[in-house]
């Protein structure tokens, strides 16, 4: 193992702007962040369906607006096939709602609320996501 | 006012995702490597949104109700089952696939990314295809 590209400092910070997001929903909204769940309910559910579609904008705008007010480039690199990014989406769209969440509804949200039932979804996931790279860097 | 809160939970959201850099699948896919190049950049991300968010939550879980809405709407759910380890490993694999879980790929549409678009129309059909198969699963 090498540690490389690490950036622990960006990463708290970006990590505690979450967090203050999953606060102000509960404590004004009532709810917990899981983008899965807002995602998939804004598409399947009439419950709070504008509330969701809301959400969903600001997660789009949010980069934008940082772009703006801070002059920064984003950049990502995603190198897969078209064929690839759709089994891969298809996977975490079919896994997150049999599963009840995904890195934030699990990880965070269920976390923070010392859910046994998030802390084992969360291992889960990872330990598989950390076996899919490795298979993936063998063949 | 629920629903600017909305819209704002989900600016500041977007912009912690930027600011962390999840919203790049590479820097997730370096976590994820950890018997290779490993960057634990997203451990530190999970660190400060727990530190945050968790003394709130224990804070609180005793009111009677929510400041903007009647009352809170959670899962309770404390269930450990087939289906939430088969779920979350489905789930591990496509993560791992591509890098990318729902609130980067969504936030990441905001730079009009093709592969993005095709991962998020692919996440949305297996939404729908859970949804119709099983009537019954409360989504949450």
């Amino acid at each position: 193992m090498n540690i490389v590209n690490f950036t622990p400092v960006p990463a708290f910070l970006g990590g505690a702007l979450i967090g203050l997001a999953v606060v102000l929903f509960f404590v004004f909204n009532g709810r917990l962040i899981g983008i899965s769940g807002i995602a998939s309910n804004f598409l399947t559910s009439k419950n709070n369906r504008f509330d969701n579609f809301l959400f969903i904008v600001g997660l789009i705008i949010g980069p934008i607006l940082y772009k703006f007010f801070t002059s920064q480039e984003i950049n990502i690199s995603i190198s897969n096939s078209f064929f690839l990014l759709s089994v891969a989406g298809l996977l975490v769209g079919v896994g997150t709602r049999i599963g009840g969440g995904c890195t934030s509804g699990h990880g965070i949200s269920g976390m923070g609320r010392f859910s046994l039932r998030s802390v084992i979804a969360t291992i889960t996931f990872m330990i598989v996501g950390i076996l899919t790279v490795l298979v993936k860097s063998l063949v | 006012m629920s629903k600017i809160i909305s819209l704002v939970c989900g600016i500041i959201f977007g912009i912690g995702l930027t600011v962390s850099q999840m919203i790049d699948p590479a820097k997730v896919l370096g976590f994820l490597n950890i018997f290779g190049d490993w960057d634990p950049s997203l451990a530190f991300v999970m660190v400060g949104a727990l530190i945050i968010s968790s003394p709130f939550f224990h804070l609180f879980k005793n009111n009677k109700k929510p400041i903007f809405v009647k009352s809170f709407n959670y899962t309770t759910n404390k269930e450990i089952n087939k289906k939430l380890i088969i779920g979350s490993s489905l789930f591990g694999s496509g993560w791992g696939l591509a890098g990318l879980c729902p609130g980067p790929a969504i936030a990441s549409l905001t730079l009009l990314n093709i592969n993005s678009a095709v991962f998020v129309v692919a996440m949305f059909v297996g939404f729908y295809l859970v949804k119709f198969s099983e009537p019954t699963t409360q989504a949450r």
